[in-house]
């Protein structure tokens, strides 16, 4: 082959720092390995102490954060994913993940891979995907490139997921300019699994066969996670070929026969490569097992000839999984995925020592201690610089009394239905399928989260995403603590417990002090809120550097929530009303404050003031009365007040049932303008039968939550004192026809 | 009467074959099982029902490799004898890449893949796949397709129009053959043709999908109803 008589080139501190790595980093290797490193060692470090790999300025801050609780079954960071009991034998498992950078230059399969990366953290573990979600932010929809990149997006998640077989249940999709040239891509997957049937990402036992199984390995992805570490600027479009290719086909192949390959028994271990291919799962495995590992890259199977051990080491291929067989037991591992038409193929094996030592053509190309690769090991941990924003100043001093408020609640109501933010998403969420495995109860759209039941069981999961970017810009540490909250409100909302988090935090430029003090801020939020509504974080994932030429993007810590519902046949509930003549009740904290509000962004086009105000112990107590109110049965449909309010609220239960409403505000306050558009937390509306207003008035006041009757139940007139008057089909109309307008211009 | 088994054909890509599956073995009681595509033996099934999905990825074209995995020689034997064959979604477009029904799918007309509840008025009680239900009944059924907008000449189509091989078509909720209701473009508001013999059945919509009120719609059973009714007066 003549590519074999290429010679790597010298490794000199500019070639280190070529790759992302600084001279310290550089003088750490040399320390590692006694030596200086070869070409193909730089590769393999550069991409682990990447920030994508290391999490080297984000560990610190991670560690904070609440993991445990009677319900975790695998802690945070134990494994690719963490693992909650939610009884009868089963273990959820479930993570979200970023793929933004890809996306943002090579969208459709920025997102694609960005499920199939996600979807394999899942099934690695023995668990069965049964539903995912996604969390989208863009610049504003007005512009071309914004379209071509929702577009691309959602084409990307559509194809993958589709023909993945794992249905969309739930997600959100914000606009906002700043997120202009850096839109955020966040995948998340949920699946099932018996207990006892998980397997752990681990190397043990020397002797023991090293197989790489699923697609063979190309030059594609190279360096895709150092891609992801920095920040995306114009050279950013030649870095195309970092972003991977996805096939869904074969991850589909992959995931049956790996759930039939774990049934079979004879795996040690197992983990997928996503960042950083052979050189991430080989290490992380065996520094997990403390041991060593040998692997043969000449036996890898490629699609291209001539590949280096460089490129085959960092390769980000799809679809490919590396497993730990027990000693004799390979065959049955490779005629399973032989079934399913995969590779399966030895190349090496566990070893006593505790390297990872990688050859090609006969010769060692990299001999690395595999615990000073990895996180948690040798790789290296920062703690960053703080400073605080100085915009906090100026949005936090700003009187919003000064503005100018139209008393046309007709109009503002109107413009706040056409907001992209809060108008229908029907156009994106008909691209996915929502229903394949015939489990999706509550399906994207008129729900306040997506419900899967679990067949077999009389249980149910509610699972939801959440964040506002613009309440962490104008207030971090509150921010944070609402994403969260409203995600636990979210799927009480739906009739279920809220149990564990996931997280994926989408931030700056790290070295950025302004940047760093936001996410260590937002970080202290959200463990105050999980402790307070104990929801343990189960894992997650860290996506820095999301800046455009302009700035950071908002910071944008996404929430993925998991809730339990015990009993689907009478706990899940749906916010749409549903007979004329029930009343409707509002429920919770004052509707004061219009800091951060959509209200705001569509009617006076800021972002500005603070974040709304929220007290965590009164939205815990809120949510378990309002839970048990579900559960007792008296309630007949529930939605949570959040983006437009409390207007746009009793809008959307009419859209979503085709009903109106006769309602007087009067009981909450004077202010019309903060009243029906205050984005206050712990509040939502609850409707119920006439006959049980009394029943559900005491329930709250003994729980010693304001309930406050506003109206009832109507034909199709939306009616809010003479403040509003629109009918439901007009309204709906608007709801539906904005974003299929903007797309179709 | 002998007891009947539903064979649920699995192609590397199919991922309906589970929600089928739990259609007949968990909705419907029937004895079902799975045929692997590299099978060659459907000796011991009375029906087969070729699920949905993404058979080899549906690339080149939506069921065109299916159509060469060595159990298709077995299912056309099969439908040759007059047994009953079901091809739902990705099921029937590998029946019309066989030869087994007429006709072709092109994309959907917006270009895109469309999942959503739609509604389907049955056109003919002449088959065993609809003998339970009345000429004009409306179902909601949900689709979950990109290559669904099925497409034939104006002779061919005649030919399904003199023959009462249209059984179902796209309708609004009213019953009524709208161009908007027929959200793909198919020619003629067509969901699902058989062919001569009446008995194999292709529809685009899934069947599978409403079996259940919680999931939204339960008029999916209705057919399968037809279908074991009718094996029951065999």
């Amino acid at each position: 082959m003549p590519n074999t008589t290429i010679t790597e080139p010298e490794v000199t501190l500019e070639l280190a720092i070529d790759h992302g790595l600084n001279e310290e980093e550089f003088n750490k290797i040399q320390e590692y390995l006694g030596r200086m490193p070869t070409f193909t060692e730089l590769g393999v470090y550069s991409v682990m102490w990447s920030e994508h790999c290391s999490y080297k300025n984000s560990i610190l801050e991670i560690k904070k954060l609440p993991n445990e609780g009677p319900q975790m079954l695998v802690g945070a960071g134990e494994e690719n994913a963490g693992l909650v009991d939610i009884g009868d034998g089963f273990g959820c498992v479930f993570k979200v993940e970023s793929h933004n950078h890809p996306s943002a230059i090579e969208p459709y399969e920025g997102a694609a891979t960005g499920v199939g990366g996600i979807h394999r953290d899942i099934f690695t573990m023995g668990a069965r995907p049964i539903a995912s979600l996604n969390s989208l932010r863009f610049g504003k929809l007005d512009e071309p490139r914004v379209r071509f990149l929702l577009d691309g997006v959602v084409r990307g998640i559509a194809d993958y997921g589709n023909s993945f077989g794992v249905p969309v249940v739930g997600g959100e999709i914000y606009f906002d300019e700043n997120y202009e040239g850096n839109p955020l891509v966040n995948a998340m997957s949920v699946g099932i699994v018996k207990e006892g049937e998980t397997v752990s990402a681990i190397a043990e036992g020397p002797g023991n066969p090293v197989l790489i199984v699923g697609s063979s390995t190309g030059r594609d992805g190279i360096h895709g996670a150092t891609f992801a570490s920095e920040e995306i600027s114009e050279e950013s479009e030649e870095k195309r070929p970092s972003v991977q290719v996805g096939d869904p086909f074969t991850e589909k192949l992959l995931l049956e026969a790996s759930l039939e390959a774990i049934k079979n028994g004879g795996i040690v271990g197992m983990q997928d490569m996503g960042a950083a291919g052979i050189s991430c799962s080989s290490s992380e495995m065996s520094a997990k097992g403390k041991c060593g590992m040998k692997l043969d890259l000449d036996k890898v199977p490629t699609r291209e000839e001539g590949m280096t051990a460089y490129e085959m080491l960092l390769s980000e291929s799809q679809e490919r999984m590396l497993i730990v067989a027990e000693k004799g037991r390979e065959q049955e591992l490779i005629d399973i995925y032989e079934k399913w038409d995969l590779n399966a193929v030895v190349i090496g094996e566990v070893t006593d020592g505790e390297n990872v030592t990688y050859e090609h053509h006969g010769k060692v190309m990299a001999d690395i201690p595999a615990d000073s690769l990895v996180l948690g090991g040798g790789a290296p941990v920062y703690e960053r610089e703080t400073s605080r924003p100085t915009y906090l100043d100026e949005t936090r001093n700003f009187d919003i009394s000064t503005l100018d408020h139209s008393n046309d609640h007709n109009d503002i109501l109107s413009r706040l239905i056409g907001s992209p933010n809060i108008a229908s998403k029907r156009w994106v969420h008909e691209q996915y399928d929502t229903m394949v495995r015939t489990n999706t109860v509550n399906a994207p759209g008129a729900s306040d989260s997506g419900v899967v039941r679990i067949k077999g069981t009389n249980k149910g999961l509610a699972v939801k995403t959440d964040c506002n970017g613009r309440y962490v810009y104008l207030n971090p540490r509150r921010g944070g603590q609402i994403a969260v909250a409203e995600a636990a409100r979210n799927v009480v909302c739906s009739g279920a417990k809220p149990m564990a988090i996931t997280n994926c935090l989408n931030f700056g430029n790290p070295y950025k002090p302004e940047v760093y003090w936001t996410f260590k801020e937002a970080l202290a939020g959200i463990s105050e809120a999980c402790r307070t509504f104990n929801t343990p974080v189960t894992g997650g994932n860290v996506s820095f550097y999301n800046e455009n030429p302009k700035n950071a993007v908002f910071p944008t810590p996404v929430i993925g929530m998991l809730g339990l519902i015990e009993d689907m046949e009478n706990h899940v509930m749906t916010p749409g009303f549903k007979k004329q003549g029930d009343t409707i009740f509002y429920v919770g904290a004052d509707r004061k404050g219009l800091g951060g509000s959509e209200y705001l962004n569509t009617i006076h086009n800021k972002t500005t003031g603070d974040t709304p105000f929220i007290d965590l112990e009164f939205e815990a107590r809120l949510q378990e009365a309002l839970l048990n109110s579900i559960h007792s049965g008296k309630v007949n449909a529930v939605h949570d007040i959040s983006d437009g309010g409390l207007a746009i609220t009793l809008a959307e239960m009419g859209i979503f049932s085709g009903l109106g409403a006769d309602i007087s505000i009067q009981p909450l306050g004077d202010d019309a303008n903060e009243v029906l558009y205050s984005e206050a937390q712990s509040g939502v509306v609850v409707t119920c039968a006439a006959e049980a207003e009394d029943a559900l008035k005491s329930h709250f006041a003994e729980a010693n939550i304001p309930c406050q009757k506003l109206g009832s139940v109507k034909a199709d007139q939306l009616v809010i004192d003479n403040a509003v008057s629109l009918g439901i089909s007009d309204l709906s109309k608007r709801y539906e026809s904005v974003i299929p307008n903007a797309m179709q211009a | 009467m002998s007891v009947k088994t539903f064979g649920v054909l699995v192609f590397p890509g199919s991922n309906c074959d589970h929600d089928a599956y739990h259609a007949m073995a968990h909705v419907m009681n029937a004895e079902t099982k799975f045929i692997w595509h590299k099978d060659t033996d459907l000796s011991d099934v009375d029906f087969l029902i070729v699920p949905g999905g993404f058979s080899y990825g549906d690339y080149l074209r939506s069921g065109a490799i299916a159509r060469f995995s060595p159990v298709m020689q077995e299912v056309t034997q099969f439908a040759m004898q007059g047994k009953p064959v079901l091809g739902i979604c990705n099921g029937f477009q590998i029946l019309l890449e066989a030869g087994l029904l007429p006709g072709a799918m092109l994309h959907n007309k917006q270009l895109r893949y469309v999942c959503k509840q739609v509604y389907l008025r049955c056109e003919t009680t002449n088959s065993l796949f609809t003998s339970n239900l009345s000429a004009g009944q409306v179902l909601q059924i949900p689709v979950a397709h990109g290559e669904g907008n099925y497409f034939t000449d104006p002779d061919r189509l005649k030919e399904l129009q003199d023959n009462d091989q249209i059984v179902f078509r796209y309708c609004n909720a009213a019953g009524e053959l709208t161009e908007e209701a027929n959200f793909n473009g198919s020619v003629d508001n067509i969901a699902g043709i058989c062919n001569k013999q009446r008995n194999v059945l292709g529809m685009m919509p899934h069947p599978e999908r409403a079996m259940e009120k919680a999931l939204g719609s339960d008029d999916g059973k209705l057919i399968f109803e037809s279908i074991l009714n009718q094996f029951a007066t065999a």
